[in-house]
């Protein structure tokens, strides 16, 4: 009795973090279309709803009603397989964000691992779902997209160890009071910029969207997917953004933290300013989409591993020399 | 307790029989995919003895890299159809016996620690261990690594440096006549470089490839 009463207390828990996360995800959709279309002069979704707010909720009724079609040479375990681990994988991480000082799920003592080990996981699905339709375009962007994620994964890492060094703790939410004076944001500009780029290329946004790049794929690793199986992949995909913009508010912006201590900003409660956090950096993200052009291939290996990788490392050495230096090392 | 015996043997049944799958299964990528759950299920192991650390980087290093690079070479290679060949020739049943004796070496040495685990107790440092230090596995491992074993953990970081440079030096093939951007070229392009100005006398026209 005891155990059900557990188990109960925690799936009311998760549905409550979950469910506000999957309609986020629809109205992002939605956001994301608008402003790039705004960026273009046109109107974008505006006819579902107000402001054209249901658009998502129209489209994935619709993929829910339209056939699945599994390729009959696919590998069928795996390809039913690849959209439920993206979906899972955008989904689970949101256990360790944390949206107040109290209000999270697991506050785990390595929650800054557990993200980047999750997101650096979130490359399966893309890979199985590439391999198993059996085909030369998606088989060309799952390979695409494994090589990209791998590499500017490295960078995320070394720019996650140049917070830690700032913080001296694992914990999500150790970081975010740490920044209590003075968000991260200020002294590692640099690696907040490196950030924001990996971050695009790990989630393979435009301007890095080569594993998905329709002038030369098609639609590469989602070519032979339909009906809900896509529509898994697109929302995965956009949580897996929502995710990438969490992480950098929290170890940049200063996370469920208000800009300034004074009255009418402590008004507004800790998880509305990490949602606006959230918020500004996806505009920036559906910005950049509507801006700039996508790169070459090649041109995004050298970025990730000739131009960022060697001055993440070199910041790296730079912020562990200026601690040790003024003796401002974390030393419990 | 009796939650803790369940997500013990749950995750242990997956690991044992994903890592038979991974030598049983036909398909290599299968296999690949077996060993990623092998990991995972490890990992989980790791975390429920208190070891999150370690189970945080058993996911980042081995299922985010090492298995990709993996599902990426039996990918590209096509293996499935090599193993199989191999299987059924003459050639597979001479590597048996060698089979045999590395995997019996490895069971010999893993009773040997287990053993002495078990009967001997002393025979591990318990007074270093995270239950007594009461401090978060991340830190107890860093107090252990950065000081007792500094020189130990710098060694080993140096081969792998040296494994790093010695896999490129050997993999790396220089060719000739390929065509590559420099940015610093076409930056520093000018325009008296890429135009000039000719009298062309008529009917001569003139040569442009110089």
């Amino acid at each position: 009795m005891e155990y059900l009463s557990i188990f109960f207390d925690q799936v009311y828990k998760i549905l409550f973090l979950l469910v506000p996360v999957l309609v986020s995800v629809a109205m992002v959709v939605w956001l994301d279309r608008r402003v790039w279309a705004f960026v273009q002069k046109r109107q974008g979704p505006n006819v579902v709803g107000p402001f054209g707010l249901l658009q998502t909720i129209a489209d994935a009724l619709k993929y829910i009603f339209k056939e699945i079609i599994i390729p009959s040479s696919s590998n069928k375990v795996i390809f039913i397989l690849a959209p439920i681990v993206t979906m899972t994988l955008a989904l689970i991480a949101w256990a360790v964000i944390p949206f107040s000082a109290t209000q999270v799920l697991a506050d785990i003592n390595v929650g800054i691992l557990y993200l980047f080990a999750v997101s650096s996981l979130g490359v399966y699905g893309i890979i199985m779902g590439g391999w198993a339709s059996n085909s030369k375009y998606p088989f060309l962007g799952a390979i695409r997209s494994a090589a990209q994620m791998v590499s500017y994964e490295v960078s995320i890492g070394v720019i996650i160890i140049n917070v830690l060094l700032c913080v001296g703790s694992l914990n999500l939410n150790d970081i975010v009071i740490a920044q209590q004076n003075l968000w991260f944001v200020i002294p590692l500009f640099p690696m907040f910029v490196i950030f924001f780029i990996s971050a695009l290329a790990e989630t393979n946004r435009p301007p890095f969207d080569l594993p998905e790049a329709e002038a030369e794929l098609v639609a590469g690793y989602q070519t032979e997917y339909s009906g809900m199986m896509y529509a898994m992949f697109w929302l995965g995909e956009y949580a897996n953004i929502l995710l990438m913009c969490a992480m950098g508010a929290i170890l940049f912006l200063g996370g469920w933290l208000s800009p300034l201590e004074i009255y009418p900003f402590t008004l507004v409660p800790g998880p509305l300013w990490l949602v606006l956090k959230i918020l500004l950096l996806f505009l920036l993200f559906a910005l950049v989409k509507a801006i700039v052009p996508r790169y070459r291939y090649d041109q995004l290996m050298k970025l990730g591993w000739k131009v960022f990788l060697p001055l993440s490392l070199i910041w790296v050495v730079f912020t562990a020399s200026y601690l040790f230096y003024f003796n401002l090392l974390p030393v419990n | 307790m009796i939650a803790h015996s369940i997500f013990f043997y749950t995750f242990s049944i997956i690991a044992i029989v994903s890592a038979i799958m991974v030598t049983a299964s036909k398909n290599t990528v299968h296999s690949v995919f077996f060993l990623i759950l092998d990991f995972i299920s490890i990992s989980c192991l790791f975390i429920m003895i208190g070891a999150e650390f370690l189970g945080m980087i058993m996911l980042i290093v081995y299922v985010g890299a090492v298995a990709v690079l993996f599902l990426f070479v039996v990918m590209m290679l096509n293996v499935a159809q090599q193993k199989n060949q191999w299987f059924s020739s003459e050639e597979s049943s001479k590597h048996i016996p060698v089979g045999l004796i590395i995997s019996t070496l490895i069971f010999v040495e893993l009773i040997i620690v287990v053993g002495g685990w078990k009967y001997k107790p002393d025979l591990f440092d318990i007074n270093n261990s995270i239950a007594i230090n009461k401090v978060s596995n991340t830190h107890s491992l860093g107090q252990v690594l950065y000081t007792d074993y500094i020189h130990i953990f710098q060694i080993s970081g140096m081969i792998l440096l040296v494994a790093m440079i010695g896999a490129i030096v050997l993999t790396f093939r220089k060719r000739e006549g390929v065509k590559t951007q420099s940015y610093i070229k076409q930056i520093s392009r000018e325009r008296s470089d890429g135009v000039s100005v000719l009298n062309v006398e008529s009917n001569k026209g003139v040569k442009i490839d110089d």
